[in-house]
């Protein structure tokens, strides 16, 4: 339905610049608010690891220590979250799933991503939308280390994409021939999830 | 974390019509709304709400269903006003009854109860986190559910307690709930129960009857939810009966 204007709401404007930056629904937040399904995870870094495996012709696991000599890059970035905050300019550093992706060599097959957790939370994304810049493994926010509650030590991040994309306390990517949904994808939230698009919730 | 796949109706706008708003505290409110197609909800879950002011700018925030599901064609949101928010003040200070307010749901899949899943069944909440485990109770309630449960909520007041009649008339009544107040700023004349912010002494005490068996829900402030399931994890309750919602400083 399209018409229903709300009585007496004129609502809350942002200077051009900023509102331009904000996706359909979407509204501004300064802070930082934290959303997770149950306990927050503590993995030691002597036990973390990230691997890669699935349609690859060898698997490969990198330890904490081997990731932090991976190249990393810094990104300033909005990231916008389907309960309707959007956050402009955060800052992260972190190392380019194109990097990652130069260690191992996928099945042409391999076309999507299941991004899987600490806890057992996983969340899928096609390749193409990984690749080319557009994503991330963080564990720096701000010039600090990643905090526990917002994914760290380390965090997927696909900015173009709903939050809930960017899995926290990461451990890894496989390569998958479907689409298989992930944790809130198989509950009713969109399998693709652009903001701008406003793909919320599955059939959006 | 397993989860089933549920083939979901597609979720659309819908006019729902404000037949009755009740105030709960200085800072919540509670809106009744009609819907022309109401869908059955899972106690837990959220609705969408979206305002439109006349140029097409639009917003959107979600808030937790206060009903339980057995109240067919109604929905109940509690809201907390939140100050400087946009919606919230709007749906404060200019809805009325008869207005129409654009929502969509149910929302959400993981931070749900119903008596299917069973207990026994502890619900941790702060300040207006208590409402998506309201509608729990008040599902376990119309299914004359026997499920042991208790609750323990923590407010700054007892002004701030949202549902507190109805929470200590279920009290009173089952024989299966207790519910257990911490103030955190100003207890009650009199109060000699807690007085502090929940911690793991604190929770120890109230899920004792329960041990490890318990299902657990957790709905409030980030730092609240992060204590409490980080003591349950320490307690050594598996972390698949540990379900969190949490709201940031910011509201809406």
């Amino acid at each position: 339905m399209a018409g229903l204007i709300s009585r007496g709401f004129l609502g809350r404007r942002r200077p051009a610049e900023v509102e331009d930056r904000l996706p359909p629904g979407q509204y501004l937040v300064t802070d930082f608010p934290v959303l997770s399904a149950g306990p927050t995870p503590h993995t030691p870094l002597d036990r973390w690891s990230f691997t890669m495996e699935g349609l690859v012709k060898s698997p490969v696991t990198w330890s904490w220590e081997d990731f932090q000599r991976l190249p990393t890059q810094t990104y300033t970035v909005d990231i916008s979250c389907v309960t309707k905050w959007t956050k402009l300019d955060t800052k992260w550093l972190g190392v380019s799933v194109d990097t990652l992706l130069k260690a191992v060599q996928i099945d042409p097959a391999g076309r999507y991503v299941t991004a899987y957790s600490d806890g057992g939370y996983t969340t899928n994304v096609p390749l193409d939308e990984m690749v080319n810049g557009q994503a991330f493994v963080a564990y720096q926010f701000d010039d600090k280390p990643l905090e526990p509650v917002h994914g760290g030590p380390a965090r997927l991040v696909v900015p173009h994409l709903y939050f809930w994309k960017s899995a926290k306390w990461i451990r890894g990517f496989r390569f998958m021939d479907k689409n298989l949904p992930g944790f809130w994808e198989s509950l009713g939230y969109h399998i693709h999830g652009d903001p701008w698009r406003e793909e919320r919730y599955s059939g959006d | 974390m397993a989860t089933d796949v549920i083939v979901r109706p597609v979720l659309e706008w819908q006019a729902g019509t404000v037949t009755a708003i009740r105030t709960e505290t200085r800072q919540t409110k509670s809106f009744t709304f009609a819907l022309p197609k109401w869908m059955v909800h899972r106690p837990g879950q959220h609705y969408d709400v979206r305002l439109t002011a006349p140029d097409g700018y639009r917003t959107e925030r979600s808030y937790s269903i206060a009903s339980p599901p057995e109240r067919v064609g109604e929905l109940e949101l509690t809201v907390e006003l939140i100050p400087d928010g946009e919606v919230s003040p709007y749906m404060h200070e200019v809805l009325m009854r008869g207005d129409q307010l654009e929502v969509r749901g149910p929302i959400g899949g993981y931070f749900v109860w119903d008596v299917s899943l069973g207990g026994p069944l502890l619900l941790v909440g702060g300040g207006s986190g208590v409402v998506p485990l309201m509608a729990m109770l008040r599902h376990r309630t119309a299914q004359h559910s026997t499920v042991p449960a208790r609750m323990l909520y923590s407010s700054r007041s007892a002004d701030d307690v949202i549902y507190h009649d109805e929470l200590d008339g279920l009290a009173a009544r089952d024989r299966a709930f207790e519910a257990f107040y911490t103030f955190t700023r100003q207890p009650p004349a009199g109060w000699t129960g807690y007085r502090r912010r929940i911690d793991a002494a604190m929770l120890a005490e109230v899920i004792r009857p329960f041990d490890k068996r318990a299902r657990v829900y957790v709905c409030g402030p980030t730092l609240l939810v992060e204590s409490v399931a980080n003591a349950l994890v320490q307690m050594e309750l598996p972390t698949e009966q540990i379900r969190t919602e949490r709201f940031g400083p910011t509201g809406a």
